[in-house]
């Protein structure tokens, strides 16, 4: 008789969940229509189905939020005493924490991403970081030595569907310890936590205007950061994105920090703890379906172990749990949108086609919604376009090294340079090469780690700035 | 006893440790607006540009993993050397229609702002390092570290002050730098060129041109591998250029308008940091 081994169902319940079936710009500290009335609809990408409409904010309304945000700056938040600033972005952060699964659920469903990662990781760090940069807003003053810092104005924030609220977090929390008001827009894939971030913020009755949420695509996108009256961009997303925003503000005032793409390296050496590296190859490039920006998606194992890691990496491959979201024994849960998972498919097409060899874990994927198998390349060289460009998917591509040159040279002959991994017993061994790997950060015997005191951002095209930490400041003030 | 005539200076660029003539033989006249006195100098070019990038990648490992210590001496003996031939760089600044009380007061405080970035080059790290109280068992801390190779096109209206200005500081942070001197005042370019071969920097840390900045800019702004522009001046037209063409590898743009560099205050360390990346290491603790 074969036992069956597979976990039963554990859902997240969702029934303590209200989400409103149409979601208004959140403008001046009230909700209100668009003006050309238009909405459009998120998704479920787990089973499809539409969890509701969102106004769609185009130049108008866009234009509408700058003029609120401007006011609240003149007016009220650049002038506040800093410490009541920072006592308003700490209730932001207390009534992030009380409402924390609420947020995880929601998160969930309008993303798809598992509930064990939106409820452990996300939004633990989104009230973390409030909680963070609310202390820093009266202590400016001993951040830059020998210099003031002063607030630049109005900020333009441009977040991307990977970490909806965490990159919310991201961009308001440092923004407004500065003294800065903002305007944020969601991804439109993703709008819905930040819909119920902006209830938080009415509730924790931040003065209105300091933060405006408008939802769209691009295009709003777009209007944000041409509009004139705007005095800082803060994006995360694609590289061919960032550089388009550099373009169109060339020959302006503004001030910007791009968080682009990244394909980082994840380097095992063969006196690494293989077990543990497994594991940690694994989050690399399988947290949160791989849709991060610094996954350790290509792989670099030293020849000597390769065959003992690719064999026990698909064993563990094999284990992991593909499926519905909500399920607390997920591991990958739903590709985010159907745009993205045609992405995916595509390079995997241009992988297999360039004489990779594939392979991919046998789970069983839902029949509806947009669903991705554990992957991994290997029979793929420096040249191969699935090992120099970012897929944002579950898609892994192993190359084997003899020598710590040869692995360094690799792993830097990129144009991105956004994060690194290196796995060694080693203790110099990790700092020879965490030193020479062109990236903003490394992990040694672990990855993708986050928190709110330690600053995240690239070398080269993976972006400019930093966010997180001392360093997070740093984009929002002028030092005079 | 017959009149002796004087031997010319041939006025030629600095190119990874070498001064070559441009390769495209092409030259500008410069013309002393007093005497009418005239110099040839080399009309760089594009070719000379890339040659120049090609010298300052080839010298940015070993100039960015040189000890801190070691780079400020180097830069301390910059300054040592250009507190030895004031002389002559006080004939080029007079030459350039400055007067003796100018000159003067530019040497003095070009080799000032030598020593004073010459200081910060082992220190800029302690101010803008950090040990990041993470809420994981990991040791996590930041520093800075070199963005790369740098172009620079230094201010105009100053021959020495500016240029030093502009260069101290990126190479004070181990970068390696391809700067593009003034075009009204090229002269004593060359001349901080020889002070610089003969202070111990390695060649190809910085390389020199002279040539038009309307001919030059472009390529100074849309090179590939170039990591940063600094840039003086403030023509919107050449600002929002070089703001563009920084779009095309994410290079970052760093604009210096209307700066006094005779001014002693306009210098600090944050000049450094303009041109470094932070980086951040997670390293375990007992797992």
């Amino acid at each position: 008789m074969k036992k069956d081994w597979s976990y039963s169902p554990a859902p997240e319940s969702t029934d303590h969940i209200h989400i409103a079936v149409k979601n208004d710009l959140f403008i001046n500290g009230k909700f209100i229509p668009p003006e050309k009335g238009k909405y459009f609809e998120t998704i479920n990408p787990a089973n499809e189905e539409k969890l509701a409409d969102v106004a769609e904010a185009d130049k108008a309304d866009v234009d509408k939020a700058v003029k609120a945000a401007r006011k609240a700056y003149e007016k009220v938040w650049s002038k506040m005493d800093p410490a009541e600033r920072g006592k308003y972005i700490y209730r932001i952060a207390r009534l992030i924490q009380e409402r924390a699964r609420e947020f995880s659920v929601i998160e969930t469903m309008d993303g798809g991403k598992p509930i064990r990662e939106s409820r452990d990781i996300d939004i633990p760090l989104v009230s973390a970081h409030f909680f963070y940069y609310a202390g820093w807003a009266d202590k400016l003053e001993y951040a830059f030595p020998g210099k003031k810092a002063k607030p630049i104005g109005v900020a333009g924030q441009i977040i991307p569907w990977n970490f909806p609220l965490l990159m919310a977090a991201w961009k308001i929390a440092p923004a407004l310890a500065t003294g800065n008001t903002v305007i944020l827009k969601p991804a439109e894939t993703t709008p819905l936590t930040a819909m119920k971030l902006a209830e938080i913020i009415q509730e924790a009755d931040l003065p209105p205007g300091v933060v405006n949420i408008i939802n769209g695509d691009g295009k709003t996108g777009r209007a944000l950061v041409e509009h004139p009256d705007v005095n800082k961009i803060a994006f995360t997303g694609s590289t061919d994105v960032g550089k388009l925003i550099m373009k169109s503000i060339a020959g302006t005032d503004k001030k910007y920090t791009l968080e682009l793409g990244g394909k980082a390296a994840n380097i095992i050496f063969e006196d690494a703890a293989i077990d543990q590296a497994v594991e940690g190859i694994i989050d690399g490039i399988f947290f949160n379906q791989g849709h991060v920006c610094c996954a350790g998606s290509r792989l670099f194992v030293q020849e000597s172990v390769a065959e003992t890691v690719v064999s026990k990496l698909k064993d563990r491959m094999e284990s992991l749990i593909v499926g519905n979201p909500l399920d607390k024994n997920t591991d990958i849960g739903a590709i985010n949108s159907k745009m993205q998972l045609d992405k995916i498919k595509m390079y995997v097409d241009i992988g297999k086609n360039e004489g990779g060899s594939i392979h991919q874990s046998s789970c069983k994927l839902p029949e509806k919604g947009y669903w991705y198998a554990p992957t991994l390349f290997t029979d793929v060289s420096q040249s191969h376009r699935i090992v120099q460009e970012e897929i944002f998917g579950p898609v892994l591509a192993i190359q084997t090294f003899r020598t710590v040159d040869e692995v360094i040279t690799k792993a830097n002959n990129i144009p991105y340079g956004l994060s690194g991994g290196v796995w060694t017993d080693k203790g110099a061994k990790i700092f020879q090469v965490s030193k020479a790997i062109r990236a903003g950060v490394l992990w040694a015997n672990t990855f993708n780690k986050f928190d709110p005191t330690s600053p995240f951002g690239g070398y080269k095209e993976s972006g400019m700035g930093r966010e997180g930490g001392l360093e997070g400041l740093m984009p929002y003030v002028h030092l005079v | 006893m017959p009149k002796r005539e004087d031997i010319k200076k041939t006025y030629k660029l600095y190119i990874g440790g070498k001064f070559p003539r441009t390769e495209s033989g092409r030259y500008i006249k410069w013309t002393n607006s007093k005497n009418m006195s005239t110099v040839n100098i080399c009309r760089g070019s594009r070719k000379d540009f890339r040659n120049s990038v090609v010298a300052a990648r080839s010298a940015f490992s070993g100039w960015s993993s040189s000890t801190a210590y070691n780079r400020s001496q180097i830069l301390y003996r910059i300054g040592e050397m250009l507190e030895g031939r004031r002389s002559q760089f006080m004939d080029e600044l007079v030459l350039q229609s400055s007067t003796k009380k100018t000159a003067e007061k530019e040497i003095n405080q070009s080799i000032d702002r030598l020593i004073y970035y010459a200081g910060w080059a082992d220190k800029y790290q302690q101010i803008f390092s950090r040990v990041n109280p993470v809420a994981l068992p990991y040791f996590n801390f930041s520093y800075p570290e070199p963005t790369g190779v740098v172009s620079a096109v230094a201010p105009n209206g100053s021959s020495l002050i500016g240029l030093v200005s502009i260069v101290a500081p990126i190479i004070a942070g181990g970068n390696t730098v391809v700067v593009l001197v003034s075009e009204e005042k090229p002269l004593c370019s060359i001349t901080f060129a020889e002070v610089l071969h003969t202070s111990d920097v390695p060649g190809g840390v910085v390389n020199i041109l002279t040539g038009h900045r309307s001919e030059l800019l472009e390529h100074f702004s849309s090179h590939m591998d170039v990591n940063a522009i600094v840039y003086c001046g403030s023509e919107p037209e050449e600002i929002k250029l070089v703001q563009e063409n920084a779009a095309l590898n994410v290079k970052r743009p760093i604009v210096y308008s209307d700066e006094d560099w005779l001014d002693k205050n306009v210098q600090d360390p944050y000049r450094i940091l303009n041109t470094l990346e932070t980086k951040t290491t997670w390293y375990p603790v007992g797992v």
